[in-house]
């Protein structure tokens, strides 16, 4: 069950002619796939695409209904591989993940689906996660493009544009017997706009169709001599053929006034940044009508010489705007300006940064610096001349505190860390191995756990180098989430310690989910899916690998029991990699499953306990040590109002689960007794009211007993 | 970072039609529900006749990070505005921060514009990580970032809006809604964010009177909720049985006795001191106040001190403290509003102990107690059988009568090791007091600020009494300098800070280097 269901939404993918669709940029991109005829898709989940695997799980009956199949694929290398059906048959195809790591995945099949080349449309819907915000390294898909020699559409930010450019992916891709990526920001994943339907279209050929009538041709196979062929193919035909494309079906779009003495050269995805950046400098009217001479890539590979040429023809000076390093599009176009002799001046990086984010303030500021430079008569005079004294604006920068992103109120996976800074405590530092997924948060306070992270699903085989002399010397705990051990960790991470022999410690972070993504259901997850085989054990398969060591610890919320087992793993006289698999369910997944069936029950009237923590602000010493070992939302301080206490107390306020982590880890780490846990219990039994009557009718007795003898606070 | 500073004077253009593109960016902390309120807006701005367009940058399931929500809207002439797609230096009309720091933070990053920008901020505060696990009080005070906001924005519309909501039983999105349409800087009526709110079918009256309120108070045609600092705090009342009222008459007298400016935290001193033990342990109490308070001139802040810190070294915590807390007619009280019980509910109360052999052994009468310390077979015995943790329901017989029993030796406290221990401590610091205030009163004040170290159970208490005995070791370094107790003081801030240590260990070797 994914974090966010489009059950409802997803119902506006059969809209047809005539109507206007109106919704997020993912769906927009599953309503153009339904409209141009796709076959089958694939993908996995990653920002900002897992929306967009989440529709198409949520639409998986309107697929069906169209003979169009749909696989949430195990990696990136999978959803590739899986193009391999749009080779030999006449079928489109389209698969989906984030970029640049899902691309680094998959590049294996794609150097193969692409030297071997498609007849079917092959597409590649890329999530690029760049720039601010970003959870992942700063790379650029560009460099895949160039290598592997598939095309790269990225189209304008609105949907109309981004519907537009699945069509021409899929026509390109035909036509040119190439793959074609289509790359979109993680904003325009995430934006809401509209564009005029069209029909969904069947697939005139389905995979179905494909088993019964199998085809094969040899020249599209990747073995030596075809794969000599087919370096050449790609020279002499494909590329070629892509070019005309591009040019005959104006993929690329001119705006502003053609014989102007300067130009810009863009990506499409940076098209609205940059009119609103002319905007800003008065060089263009928000709807975004300008004088400015503009090319606008929405194919951004190959580019066209002939195209770039055209544009440049008489300009004093052009502005080449790309986001990203290195500045793959304005070598390619310094190099045609110079081997044609051209004279006119090309900026580009240096009068825009080099690398980050092109935000708007880097746009102005990229943009009017060419143009003083090179125009400008262009700015208009209150543009660059004011009178107005700047205002001096406090620096907050020491003040505001930062706010790192943490585990979630009531995450099973803050127990985990928390036991292993205790069993720090008793041995000593560790070398710990960090994976992808929500335990990455342990990097932050206030756990400060994890030396390095080098990939999905390989925490432990990044700690493969640590192979300690000393059997009983110190070693190394690598972490990894049941997400990353299906997608990879099983064979590279685990197999790989076992065949190696390796000393060290792993623990499986299993929530049930792939949490991080937004909760999307894998192999190991315990909940029945009605097109997912799940409930797959995690222990099985790394017995199955040959792992002699292993424990499950089925609630991870008991702390002192997985300190106790990762001590165990870490003393061990046993040889061979030492396999720890803890289990909770992710606890956002689980509330939304839990919350509306614990209300339902209530309502109907069956007994029903909701429990909470609590903190007796009394008995608190105000040393926060608890918060030291946990960071949840829900656990932070406040003040007492008493005169005779210096320091805040900790506080759990309404968003408290009751997941028990507080009062775990005070008593594991032996903290203070001022941590309680209540549980409420609606509709309790008869016997259980009377009982709860009674025991306070003894102890009210007791009280005030005890009060008539003594001074106290009442 | 600081549009001002820009050369290039980069405000948006209107249409040839004149109309105006509204930029709007919403800071939020994961997990506060900044994506209703985006649609929230989105939609109004429809219903009103305008294009919109919102973005954010979701998808990890990170509740607690800092995030962004923007939404730009235009009125719709038939012609598609290009709308950007996220937020820019200096081109923000409208931001709205669900907490004063993203309001700070917002400033920061140059999206607050002075003589453009509308800023719509809760003034509440959700203490970031780093304020939460600092030892004393790590909190950042707000004065700072209000007043920037003042700077920084053409137009402030700050309260509490969590409180609002709160109040309300709904959640920050309906009053900051309510604070945007209160702030008119939308052109949309109120009724029409009110259609929106009931169109959005769920939890419709607590949304719609959060968002009335807020409404009100942005429109300044009702009062802000109080900071809750200015609320007086109500403190909880003595019972004084018939039996022991001219004893504690006596006390009180004692009291009044004292120096004016004393008077006021000894009586929340002598109060506490009697709650924890007895009207007797309340008499001593104000005999170690009374001492420094002879030695002491005005305005008395030794006293005062010493009428703090004396009740908190008189009052350790332990183990029949617990008890007797978790056993008290008031707390069952407070748990009970604090997790909402209703009448026909039942609650159920579990406590979380985990008792060592230290504080088995120190809870027994003294000569005891020490014959069983000296015992290791028998700590290695209770450690392999008893050292672990306990859940008592006091809400149960069993489990009430047990802690009532540990409770109920309260009489006893003064025969018992734990307490010998304590006032062998508390003497000789006392002691230290009286002789440094002969000749430094301001020092002496420092020694007796620094029982503030000595806090909380097991380790953490054992790691406070090292800190605080680190930073008396020092006294004998810092005695007779002219600047002894402002050095003190800075001992004792770099031992409250620092779980390690290692910032205390930097302090006292500066002050060794100079007065070694």
């Amino acid at each position: 069950m994914a974090e966010r269901s489009f059950a409802k939404e997803v119902q506006k993918l059969k809209q047809g002619q005539g109507d206007t669709f109106s919704g997020e940029g993912i769906l927009a991109i599953t309503k153009a796939l339904l409209e141009n005829g796709v076959g089958y898709v694939g993908g996995y989940q990653g920002s900002p695409i897992s929306h967009l695997m989440d529709v198409l799980a949520d639409a998986e009956e309107i697929l069906s209904e169209l003979g169009v199949h749909f696989e949430a694929s195990a990696s990136e290398a999978t959803a590739t591989a899986m193009l391999a059906a749009s080779v030999h048959y006449p079928i489109r195809g389209a698969v989906t993940y984030k970029s640049v790591v899902g691309t680094n995945v998959a590049s294996d099949a794609l150097s193969n689906l692409a030297s071997g080349g498609v007849t079917g449309g092959a597409l590649i819907i890329v999530g690029e996660d760049y720039g601010e915000g970003s959870s992942i390294m700063q790379e650029r898909t560009y460099a895949f493009a160039m290598k592997s020699q598939v095309w790269m559409l990225d189209p304008r930010p609105n949907l109309p544009a981004i519907v537009k450019a699945v069509g021409d992916g899929f026509e390109l891709s035909e036509i040119s017997n190439t793959p074609v990526m289509l790359q979109v920001g993680i904003r325009s994943c995430h934006v809401h706009g509209n564009f005029e339907a069209a029909d969904n279209k069947r697939p005139p050929m389905t995979v179905s169709d494909a088993l019964e009538k199998p085809a094969r041709q040899l020249d599209r196979i990747v073995l030596p001599p075809a794969t000599y062929l087919h370096e050449e193919e790609k020279l002499t035909k494909r590329l070629p053929a892509a070019k005309k494309f591009i040019i005959e079906k104006e993929i690329n779009e001119r705006f502003g006034k053609p014989d102007a003495k300067v130009g810009l050269i863009l990506q499409g995805g940076t098209y609205n940044t940059v009119i609103r950046a002319l905007n800003r400098l008065g060089l263009a009217d928000l709807y975004g009508d300008t004088d400015m001479d503009m090319l606008v890539l929405n194919c951004i590979y190959p580019l066209v010489d002939s195209q770039i040429m055209d544009f440049c023809e008489g300009k004093d000076a052009i502005l080449v705007i790309e986001e990203g390093h290195p500045n793959y599009v304005e070598q390619q176009i310094a190099h045609m300006l110079y081997k044609g002799g051209k004279s006119v001046t090309l900026e580009g990086k240096g009068k825009l940064p080099m690398g980050g984010e092109y935000t708007g303030q880097v746009m102005v500021d990229g943009i009017g610096a060419f143009l003083t430079e090179h125009a400008p008569s262009l700015l208009p005079v209150a543009k660059v001349v004011t009178n107005e004294e700047p205002v001096a604006i406090p620096d907050l920068s020491k003040t505001l505190p930062a706010r790192p992103p943490g585990f979630c109120t009531g995450c099973p996976e803050r127990p985990i860390f928390a036991a292993t800074k205790l069993v720090e405590e008793e041995l000593g530092e560790h070398h710990i191995s960090s994976d992808i997924g929500c335990h990455l948060f342990s990097i932050m306070p206030p756990f400060d756990l994890g030396a390095t992270t080098m990939g999905y699903g390989l925490g432990p085989a990044s700690a493969a180098a640590f192979h300690n002399e000393n059997p009983n010397g110190r070693r190394s705990i690598s972490f990894v989430g049941d997400g990353g051990f299906w997608h990879n960790g099983l064979t590279s991470s685990v197999g790989n310690a076992v065949f190696n022999k390796s000393d060290n410690v792993i623990v499986i972070v299993d929530n049930f989910y792939s949490a991080a993504t937004g909760g999307q259901d894998i192999l190991s997850s315990r909940a029945t899916n009605k097109t997912k085989q799940t409930q797959s054990s995690i222990v099985d398969a790394c017995k199955g690998m040959g792992v002699k060591w292993i424990r499950q610890i089925d609630h991870t919320y008991d702390v002192t029991k997985v300190r106790d087992t990762l001590k165990e793993a870490l003393t061990t006289e046993e040889r061979g990699p030492k396999v720890i698999v803890a289990s909770s369910e992710c606890m956002l997944n689980k509330q939304r499953r839990v919350k509306p069936e614990l209300a339902k029950a209530a309502k109907d009237g069956k007994r029903v306990v909701r429990p909470r923590f609590g903190v007796d602000e009394d008995i608190c010493t105000g040393d926060h040590a608890c918060m030291r070992l946990s960071g949840c939302p829900s656990l932070s301080v406040k003040d007492t109002g008493d005169p005779l206490r210096d320091d805040p107390v900790a506080a759990i306020d309404q968003t408290c689960v009751g997941c028990g982590n507080c009062g775990e880890v005070a008593d594991a780490a032996v903290l203070c007794p001022s941590f309680f846990q209540a549980e409420i219990v609606s509709n309790p039994s008869t016997g259980e009211r009377r009982r709860a009557k009674r025991n306070q009718k003894i102890i009210s007795w007791l009280q005030g007993r005890r009060d008539a003898k003594r001074v106290a606070f009442a | 970072m600081n549009v001002q500073n820009k050369p290039i004077i980069a405000r948006r253009s209107a249409g040839p039609d004149g109309e105006k593109i509204i930029t709007l960016a919403a800071l939020a902390v994961g997990g506060q529900g900044g994506g209703v309120l985006t649609n929230w807006i989105v939609a109004v701005a429809e219903a009103n006749g305008f294009r919109a367009q919102s973005t954010s940058v979701a998808g990890v399931a990170q509740r607690t990070g800092a995030t962004i929500y923007y939404v730009e809207m235009c009125r719709d002439t038939g012609r598609a505005p290009i709308f950007s797609l996220s937020p820019s230096i200096g081109d923000v009309d409208i931001l709205m921060a669900s907490e004063l720091m993203e309001g700070g933070r917002a400033i920061m990053r140059g999206f607050v514009t002075p003589g453009r920008t509308t800023l719509i901020a809760s003034t509440h505060r959700i203490a970031a990580i780093s304020e939460k696990t600092t030892p004393g009080d790590g909190r950042i005070d707000g004065a700072e970032v209000i007043a920037a906001m003042g700077i920084a924005a053409d137009k402030v519309v700050a309260f509490d809006m969590e409180t609002v909501a709160k109040e309300a039983g709904s959640v920050i999105s309906s009053s900051l809604l309510g604070a945007l349409a209160g702030s008119g800087s939308l052109p949309f009526s109120r009724e029409s964010f009110e259609d929106i709110i009931r169109k959005s079918g769920r939890g419709v009256e607590a949304s719609l009177r959060a968002f009335g309120d807020a409404y009100e108070i942005a429109k300044g045609t009702k009062a802000a909720p109080l900071p809750k600092e200015t609320t007086t705090v109500e403190l909880p009342t003595l019972h004084i049985p018939e039996k022991l009222k001219s004893k504690w008459s006596a006390l009180e007298s004692r009291v009044q006795a004292l120096p004016e400016a004393v008077q006021e935290m000894t009586a929340l001193g002598v109060r506490k001191v009697v709650d924890y033990q007895d009207v007797d342990y309340g008499a001593d109490y104000l005999t170690m106040v009374e001492k420094v308070a002879a030695l002491d001139t005005a305005p008395y802040d030794l006293s005062i001190a010493a009428a703090k810190y004396c009740s908190r070294a008189l009052c350790y915590d332990d183990i029949l403290r617990v008890a007797d807390i978790k056993t008290r007619a008031s707390r069952l009280e407070r748990v009970k509003n604090e997790v909402v019980v209703k009448d026909d509910q039942v609650l159920m109360v579990t406590e979380y102990f985990h008792p060592r052999f230290e504080e088995f052994a120190t809870t027994l009468p003294r000569p005891l107690g020490k014959w069983l310390q000296n015992r290791k077979s028998l700590e290695t015995l209770y450690s392999k059988y008893f050292d672990k943790g306990r859940r008592v329901r006091t809400d149960s017989l069993g489990g009430f009568l047990t802690l009532w029993a540990v409770s109920s030796l309260r009489p006893y406290r003064r025969g018992l090791l734990r307490h010998a221990s304590e006032m062998a401590h508390v003497d000789a610091w006392f002691k230290t007091v009286l002789d440094v205030a002969q000749n430094d009163p301001e020092l002496a004040a420092e020694v007796l600020t620094n029982y503030r170290l000595i806090k909380g159970y097991s380790d953490t208490h054992v790691r406070g009494m090292s800190k605080f005995a680190r930073v008396m070791g020092a006294l004998d370094l810092l005695q007779g300098r002219k600047d002894a107790a402002d050095w003190m003081r800075r001992l004792r801030v770099a031992a409250l800070d620092d779980v390690k240590g290692d910032a205390l260990d930097g302090a006292l070797a500066t002050v060794k280097s100079f007065a070694g």
